[in-house]
Formats: structure tokens, sequence, C-alpha cells
């Protein structure tokens, strides 16, 4: 665990972290607020293996079966975010429920799913980021609704009938594509997450969110549909010497990132689609770049503008913002690629365990170089690993959920992931990073942290986010 | 890819001896979709690179530009350019930091950190102010960066920014960077 002595936080980073503590506590408070039961406390009768559905909701703390029911109850009749409310009736069996396509056609989730993104209290709101909440995550895909978000001039409102993609700089014939062009190509649809290089970037000094959302929240995975960059390359033509491509957004920040060519031939795709509808407009409707295993930022948003060049652009993102400050002085610069890191995702943090017993650990695999080969688990703080099982076949440069079968006998436990990626590549542990390139305070190299994370059971069940 | 072709061609050949009807192969490299861009529609975008040769005409003085900034700039990044933490502005500090980037408290600003004067001009001109993006024309962003640069002591008060001198103001951290050596060695012993 790092000593205080290490830890150095100047000013506006203080005021940062403080901030981000305070808004997750807000958040935890209006989980708390939300159950009228007494959640926190044996919800596993001991011996009895609840379903694994109502063994999550519960676990996570916020929507169980019987919370449920009081905010159905609730006088204000209000529902969560992406929902609607309805009164429960005393039994769906005796009444007939609602009539068919009454929402108008587009569905809403359930009254009692409640689990939101949260966000990050940068001191001014149209430049910051929201959390997507991975302790309540199923499966490998995020919910539109629920992907991660970065902006840096708020959300814009496109209408896609005006809105266009431009290619030109290094090209035997500039071009503009409409949507409707870009819908006429060839598509191909691929499961990939987006990371933000800054997904934990509070955690490098000390443990500082409590809970998996605040320490791992900027990460989401979908399946994206469009158009390979290498196709729109052979419509224009590149011309030799044409080594890297600005793209640029329409957004209030014109956000712009160079890609160096090889990246965009490779698997650079212009997507129009995510999760089988149009992109959500905080995910860059109608059109973004998505860069498969790069850090989030380059997944340019509201994409209208591709000029090729034989050199990089050198902006403002690539050279003063998503840089990593060593503590020898010096940078690195196009640290693009994410490195393969894994989390447990239940048991995490602000989560309590009713009893001793069986625990099945649960969490999330990525590689931002290829596919996930293996996933091990420990629960003694990483002195011993036991191999975990992956719960689908794994994607390149996708999500991939593990799960460990774990009997806990009540005593003070360590759990950790570690994963392996294709290439050999092993998720190292914080110390090891920290020895690398040091930790010249959190504005030094803030970006790319992909340590192991601990969580700590106490004798009471109580999980806490700890270095260990 | 003249390679390419000629293989495709090749095997386009063979099936149109074959079936004759491989018509539609021939179009699934190349499609036609999209329309031709003029240099006028091409005007209104820019991307400035370190060479500066995309810089557009225009030049700023640094007296103007303490005005331009004291007017557009100075509510977020403060009457000094020492930024503004508070509440819905937010702005970054700008000037200051020099020599700290190696110390357990790094301060990165454009004068600290920023490798290329260009960078700033860019920044400028596509996304500041933040109340009204793009508004300030070229030569107020001259002005300006000339008095964001003169204030960190990079150029004189006197000098003079356009396409020609603003490329070659040499930035104090313009050699802090280094490529990304990552997957790092350290992690395979």
């Amino acid at each position: 665990m790092a000593d205080e002595e290490s830890v150095h936080y100047d000013e506006k980073a203080k005021r940062m972290a403080d901030a981000m503590i305070a808004a997750e506590k807000r958040h935890l408070a209006e989980r708390a607020a939300e159950e009228d039961c007494d959640c926190k406390e044996g919800m596993f009768p001991r011996g009895n293996l609840a379903s694994r559905r109502g063994f999550l909701f519960a676990a996570g703390s916020l929507a169980s079966t019987l919370g449920a029911v009081s905010i159905a109850q609730a006088q204000d009749k209000k529902a969560p975010p992406g929902a609607v409310h309805f009164d429960v009736p005393a039994d769906p069996t005796k009444e007939q429920g609602r009539a068919v396509a009454a929402d108008g056609g587009y569905g809403s989730r359930s009254q009692f799913e409640t689990e939101v993104r949260w966000r990050f209290p940068t001191a001014n709101e149209y430049t910051s980021w929201s959390m997507t909440p991975l302790d309540k995550s199923i499966g490998n895909l995020t919910p539109s609704g629920l992907h991660f978000e970065r902006h840096h001039g708020g959300i814009p409102t496109i209408d896609p009938s005006k809105h266009s993609m431009v290619v030109h700089g290094m090209v035997n014939t500039a071009k503009r594509f409409t949507m409707a062009d870009l819908k006429r190509f060839p598509s191909v649809t691929r499961k990939h997450f987006i990371e933000c290089s800054g997904n934990g970037l509070t955690e490098w000094n000390k443990p500082t969110l409590k809970t998996v959302q605040g320490t791992h929240g900027l990460l989401s995975t979908s399946e994206w549909t469009g158009v390979q960059f290498s196709t729109i390359a052979r419509e224009v033509g590149l011309k030799d010497g044409s080594a890297w491509v600005v793209a640029e957004g329409a957004d209030a920040a014109v956000m712009t990132r160079s890609v160096p060519m090889e990246k965009m031939l490779r698997d650079a795709l212009i997507v129009y689609g995510q999760n089988g509808e149009a992109l959500r407009p905080e995910q860059g409707y109608p059109l973004r770049l998505v860069l498969p295993g790069y850090e989030g930022n380059t997944h340019i948003k509201w994409l209208r503008r591709l000029e090729v060049s034989d050199k990089p652009f050198m902006t403002r993102e690539e050279t003063s913002k998503y840089t990593d400050l060593l503590a020898s002085g010096k940078a690195r610069q196009f640290s693009l690629e994410m490195d393969a890191k894994s989390v447990i995702t239940f048991p995490s943090g602000e989560m309590k365990l009713p009893g001793p017993g069986f625990y099945e650990v649960t969490g999330l695999a990525w590689s931002g170089r290829g596919r996930i080969q293996s996933v091990d688990v420990s629960v003694d703080g990483g002195k011993t690993w036991q191999p975990a099982h992956l719960n689908s076949t794994p994607e390149p440069i996708s999500t991939v959920r593990f799960s460990y079968p774990w009997m806990w006998d009540g005593k003070p436990a360590v759990l950790q992931s570690r994963c392996t990626d294709e290439n050999g590549y092993i998720q190292p542990t914080l110390k090891q990073l920290i020895a690398i390139r040091g930790s010249n305070g959190p504005f030094g190299s803030i970006y790319h942290l992909n340590a192991i994370q601990s969580w700590a059971v106490s004798a009471a069940g109580e999980v806490s986010n700890v270095h260990a | 890819m003249s390679t390419r072709k000629l293989s495709l061609a090749g095997g386009l050949l063979a099936s149109v001896m074959m079936i004759g009807a491989a018509a539609a192969q021939e179009a699934s490299t190349h499609y036609g979709f999209g329309s031709p861009v003029t240099q006028e529609e091409l005007a209104k975008y820019f991307s400035i690179q370190p060479d500066g040769r995309t810089l557009p005409p225009g030049s700023g003085k640094v007296a103007d530009g303490a005005k331009i900034y004291a007017e557009n700039c100075a509510a977020c990044h403060g009457e000094k350019l020492e930024g503004n933490p508070a509440k819905g502005i937010g702005g970054d500090k700008l000037i200051g930091g020099r020599g700290s980037l190696a110390t357990k408290t790094p301060v990165k600003t454009v004068e600290s950190y920023w490798p290329y004067s260009t960078t700033l001009f860019d920044y400028v001109k596509r996304a500041m102010p933040f109340s009204a993006p793009g508004s300030l024309s070229d030569n107020d962003v001259y002005a300006v960066v000339a008095y964001i640069l003169s204030e960190a002591k990079i150029i004189k008060p006197t000098d003079v920014m356009d396409a020609k001198t603003l490329p070659k103001v040499a930035m104090p951290n313009k050699d802090g960077f280094i490529a990304d050596s990552r997957p790092e060695l350290e992690l395979y012993r």
C-alpha cells in the first residue's frame, strides 16, 4: 500500500479528487435512499443459493426485489432515468397488463432497474465525463444508454440529413460522403470495447474511489456497425507518403486526433450503428470513428473530416493532454494502445456479502492488442492464483466476462483478477507500473493504469478498494 | 495495389467465362459513392501542423492580444493566465511551471509543457473562447497567441506572430516527448 509520503496532490489534483469522492458519495447516498430495506444485511440466508439473477441484483445493493416494491409504492411515483412508472398490480395474473405498443413503439427499461452513469464533477459540466455502472454489469456488452461518456464541448445535436464526412489531403480525389453515401458501402459489424486512457486516474497513489464504477467505469463495450476506412481509402485514392490521418469531430471542441495510417488501414471503422440501432447522440450520432484497442479519445465522435498527411498534426489532445509524463520529466507521446486489463465486478467496492458460503466471483477482461487468452483469480491478495472460467469465446479487442466459484470461509480475503492476452502480455501490478513510470503526482503519468485491482473482503463481508 | 488489381481482374475473367455474371464483382473495390469537394468547400476546414504550412494569412501583436485576452479569455483563464477552477468555469492555467515536470508536483501549462506553438494557434482558432468557439478572426488568434507566448516569456513583447514567425518559436519543452515504449520491456523480466 502506498504510504502518505508518496502521495503528492497539487492543488488542482486535490480539488478534482475531492470532488470526485464527493460525487461518488452523493451517488451512493442516492442509492441508499432508494433502499428502505436492510438489504446490506442478510439478503442471502446462509445455505440458500438464490438464483443468479436475484443474487446479482441484491449483491449490487441497488434494486433488490424488496427495494423494487418500495420504489413502485413510492408516493412520487418517479421512475428512474430510462424507465416509466407503472403501478404494480397485486397479482399480475388477475388483470390485463399494458396494451401492446402503448409505449409508442420504443421500449424502455424496467422501472425497477436504477443503475445510471454518474458524472465526474469537473468544474465545467460541458467538458466532463460519466462512468458506466460496472458493478451491475451483466454479460459482455454495455447498454447504449450506460456507455461511458467523455465530452470536451457538450453533446451536439446533429441532423443526419445535413451531416457529411469530408476526406481530403494527400488523396487523389477529395470527396464528401453523406450519411446516405456511407450507408451504401459494404458494412462490417464488430464488438469492441472503448476505454478512456484516464480510466483509474484517481487510483495511482492510494485507493481513492470506493466502487468499481468509480475505479473502472470509463470502459464500455458495444457492437459497432460501419464502413472500414480501407474501403473509403480506395474511393479517394491514397497518395505516396500518406502516413497519418487527422480525424475531426463536429462538436464545439471540434475535437481532433492524428492516427497512424497503418492503424487506419488495419482496422479503423467509420461507424453509424451501435448495438443494433443508430449511434446514441452521446456516442457521436450520426457518425464516429472506432479505432479498436486505441485510447478512447482517438475514437472521434460526430466525425466530419479526415485529412490525410505525411506527418502527425500535434493537436492539443495529443501533445498537452493525452501524453504520459514520466518521473524523468519526459513524456510518452502517441501512447495509443490500451494494455490488457481485468477487474472483478462482483463482489466489488461497497457491496456486502451476507456470510460465508458460495459466491460466484465475476468480472471483465479486455486487451487493446487482441483476444484475452486467460484470466486468473486470487483470493489471497496475489499469493496464489487459480484459473477463472471464460463465460464466452473471447473476441478480439472486446471484453469477455470471467467467473470463478469461491467458497468463502468467512475470513478476511483480498480478491484480485489477472489477465493474459493472446500475445502473452500479463496484466501487471500497480507496483510494477510505478517502478517503470514513476509516480510524480496525479498529473504526471495519470493515463494507462492497467494494474491488477484489489478488493478486500472483511470478516463482516464488507468489500472495499485497497492497494494490496 | 496494381498486383492486387491484376489478380482480381484475372479472377474476374475466369468467373465471366464460367458464369458470365460477375460484372458486379468489379465494383467491389471501388463504388463511386460520395461527391467531389471543391477547394472553396475545403477552405472552412483547417488543421495547423508544426511546420506551419497551413497557417492562414494575417498577423497579431502582443499588445492587441492583451486586449483580446482580457475580453475573451480572462474570465476562465484568469487575469494573470493563472487559471480559474471556479464551478462552471474550470479554465486551465496557461503559464508557469517551467522546471516542474520532473518533480513530484509537475505543473503542465502552455509554457512548461506544450511542445509546439502551432498547436496553441490551432486550438484557440478551433475551440476557443469556450462560450463562443471559433469566433475569433485569424488576426485576433495570432494576437492572443502572441500575448500568451509573451506572458510566458517565450517571445519578446515586441514580437509579431504570423505564418512565418509562429512556427519558429522555440517552445521550452519541445524536446520533452518520447515515443511510446509499451509493452514495457520491464514487464518481461
